[in-house]
């Protein structure tokens, strides 16, 4: 009898509870779902400099002051309330929090997401709830080249995009290049980084050995034994998409053993970790940003204050999830603002994506193109460039831009095929 | 015993009405909680036997692959077939593995177990046609070519949810007031003795880890139609551990422990995200030790002691 009694008490409970949590705010108000990690080993290098994005743009929006085309207040006027959430926990409880954000909490839209297990599994719920989302970081092309989402975009390119660059760039820039190693991580992310450069670059280049690949554990902290393998069997180029501290870990460790002395290193993302290893890394090696981003974005009246303002208030340059939440967060408000001419009043969800769909502007990293699945992913150029300390600071030099259209695959194609194809259709310099 | 049997059919039945007057979310979350119940279910039958499983994730990976596999390969949506397809296949694997861990105790089984879900993990990283550790998307159920309140519902997955809770509840309750459930509190108290008694001791682990295996399997397959959307982690040692953890929360002494402490974990889990983003798992640590200090035997122990104090 009391079971059935606790059941039915907990359920009333649960009911009441979730009544009272609804939260009170002012009917103008522009709620935004942010997810990002706040927890674990993607916090500190993705996680918080992103949210740290998001709170100074947020901030600035809200209060009209950011450069022009951007000046208007909020959202089509609206201000802005951010409600954080932990991106920890796996897709399935980031599928059910993502829930608990749009009918718990009531946001208007949701930007977030690192992680590429999360981009997959989250929009089959924002397209249930009909929810605008906007997936500013994760890296897996899989997520509109294996589906069809109405309210979903991303606003950043994909891991494919980094790693066609990389081979073109060391295809160009390393002279006499016959080998090429690599060390990824051992997760999805790994695993397609590697493939895609080790792909694309057969296709530019034949008769390049791939002397040995490593996948440690991600997160393993220690690689001695892959160090060894490394420079046991030597090669031009060391192709890595670690990041965050396993790639810290990786560059101390294979400086210290003197790895990086006659082989260079290739670091996918290797601009995020440039001002905190400035004394750490070898001069010339090669650094991505995922992008136009950081060091590499273009110098525009938008990059020069989001770099002032984000160096003042948090002590540190922006690095490139930084970048691409504000590139998130842009997007939003213009597809918003866009909509919001032809209608009066607040704009519709529906009306908001229709304006969404192929819309280019400006971010901080410059020109972004929502011209992939179907209007819903973004492309960008593409840049690389070499590591070098310039009067004691850090810059790079030898900086090779790559457009969106020699590093993507064309509308309707994916990835995997794009690259066993030979890469037709891309439009390179 | 059919008094119970009864209430719970009935609280079944109210918890299916108040699914169709509940938030979306909230519907959402209590599925996912009935699925880990159910996995914490059979951890019940190994616990009370003195066997912690830290591998439980090995069914409950193994039991959501089958349906989002199967799912693709004979393009079905059928809820039914796919999760018996799931409860196969995670009978079949543990009657293989569990002709070895039957054979160990305490730490030894824990590690053992560990270890074989570990194994699934590292598979399936290393699958890329499975999306290694991002994992796939699972259509969303049907029951015979329908659902109810249209596919993005997550009423069917709910309904199908309690229904399974009840059916598996039933029958735990039952089975642990038969000789073979008594049993294992008997081996866990002196398993020599028990052999003296003339029962095979291997037998009854044996069928024990089968149904813990099955019910596993059948909480990832519900899980895996709710979520639309699986990855490698659910074999993760941390997903296994959680289970323990969900089985220390609501207790072992009854068959309800499980799923209440399952319902209590996940409701504290989201507004611990929701109240402090940075320091969720705090709060849930100190839960934990608070229920360990408080309540030794559970939340459901809490229950108990209200039911005695009324019978007095």
């Amino acid at each position: 009898m009391f079971r059935s009694f606790a059941k039915k008490s907990t359920l009333t409970g649960l009911i009441l509870v979730s009544a009272a949590a609804q939260p009170i705010l002012a009917a103008d108000d522009y709620k935004l779902g942010l997810v990002t990690f706040l927890s674990g080993g993607a916090a500190g290098p993705f996680g918080i400099p992103a949210q740290n994005a998001a709170k100074l743009v947020l901030e600035t929006l809200n209060a009209g002051q950011l450069p022009a085309p951007y000046n208007t207040t909020g959202i089509n006027g609206r201000t802005i309330v951010p409600v954080f959430m932990d991106e920890a926990g796996g897709a399935t409880k980031q599928a059910s929090e993502y829930r608990n954000l749009v009918e718990r909490q009531g946001v208007d839209a949701v930007v977030g997401y690192i992680s590429s297990g999360d981009c997959l599994a989250v929009p089959a719920v924002a397209e249930q709830l009909k929810t605008l989302t906007v997936l500013f970081d994760c890296g897996t092309p899989r997520v509109f080249e294996e589906n069809d989402f109405k309210y979903v975009f991303r606003t950043g390119p994909t891991a494919t995009m980094d790693n066609v660059a990389a081979a073109h760039y060391i295809n160009e820039t390393v002279e006499g290049l016959k080998s090429v190693s690599g060390i990824n991580q051992n997760y999805s992310f790994g695993h397609e980084s590697w493939a895609d450069f080790n792909g694309s670059l057969n296709q530019l280049k034949a008769g390049v050995d791939v002397t040995t690949e490593q996948f440690p554990k991600i997160y393993a902290g220690q690689y001695g034994a892959e160090i060894s393998a490394l420079m046991v069997n030597s090669a031009n180029v060391i192709h890595s998409s670690f990041w965050g501290g396993d790639m810290e870990a990786f560059l101390l460790q294979g400086s210290a053993r003197g790895l990086f002395e006659d082989q260079t290193a290739l670091l996918t993302t290797g601009e995020s970790a440039m001002y905190r290893l400035s004394d750490q890394i070898p001069e010339g090696t090669i650094l991505g940003g995922r992008g136009p981003f950081g060091v590499f974005a273009p110098d525009t009246a938008l990059n020069r204050w989001f770099r002032e303002a984000y160096t003042s208030e948090f002590g540190t340059p922006p690095t490139y999830p930084a970048y691409k939440m504000v590139q998130g967060i842009l997007g939003l408000k213009l597809a918003t603002e866009k909509a919001a001419l032809n209608v009066n009043g607040q704009p519709s969800t529906e009306d908001v994506v229709s304006a969404f769909e192929y819309l280019e502007y400006e971010g901080p990293g410059g020109k972004v193109s929502m011209n992939r699945g179907k209007g819903h992913q973004a492309t960008m150029e593409m840049v690389y460039g070499r590591y070098a300390l310039q009067d004691g600071k850090p810059a790079v030099t030898d900086v090779r831009h790559y457009a969106a259209a020699c590093v993507t695959p064309p509308e309707g194609m994916t990835s995997v095929s794009w690259i066993e194809k030979g890469m037709p259709d891309a439009q390179c310099d | 015993m059919k008094i119970a049997t009864i209430l719970l059919i009935a609280a079944a039945i109210a918890a299916l009405a108040a699914g169709l007057v509940m938030p979306g979310w909230l519907t959402f979350m209590l599925t996912l909680a009935l699925a880990k119940g159910l996995v914490v279910l059979g951890l019940l039958l190994l616990m009370r036997a003195g066997l912690v499983s830290f591998g439980q994730g090995l069914y409950y990976c193994l039991g959501a692959y089958c349906v989002g596999i199967a799912g693709d390969y004979l393009q079905t949506q059928n809820a039914l077939l796919l999760m018996l397809l799931a409860v196969v296949a995670c009978v079949a694997l543990a009657a293989i593995i569990g002709l070895l861990l039957c054979r160990y105790r305490d730490i030894f089984f824990a590690m053992f177990s560990m270890a074989f879900s570990m194994i699934l993990y590292g598979i399936l990283v290393k699958s890329t046609a499975f999306g290694s550790t991002d994992g796939f998307n699972v259509k969303p159920p049907l029951l015979f070519g329908w659902t109810p309140g249209g596919e993005s519902s997550p009423m069917m997955a709910y309904g199908l949810a309690v229904v399974a809770v009840t059916g598996v509840g039933i029958f735990v309750w039952n089975y642990l007031r038969s000789p073979m459930g008594y049993a294992g509190e008997a081996i866990r108290e002196n398993e020599i003795r028990v052999e003296y008694l003339g029962v095979s001791v291997r037998k009854v682990i044996y069928i024990k880890y089968l149904l813990a295996a099955a019910m596993a399997g059948l909480g990832g397959a519900i899980t895996a139609l709710a979520a639309g959307h699986i990855d490698p982690e659910m074999a993760y040692w941390t997903t296994s551990g959680e289970f323990v953890f969900i089985a220390l929360m609501g207790g072992t002494g009854h068959a309800a422990g499980p799923v209440l402490g399952s319902i209590i974990f996940e409701l504290l889990r989201t507004y611990a995200f929701q109240i402090s983003p940075y320091t969720w798992q705090m709060i849930l640590g100190t839960a934990l030790l608070a229920i360990i200090l408080y309540l030794p035997k559970g939340v459901w122990s809490l229950v108990e002691r209200i039911t005695k104090r009324i019978a007095a």
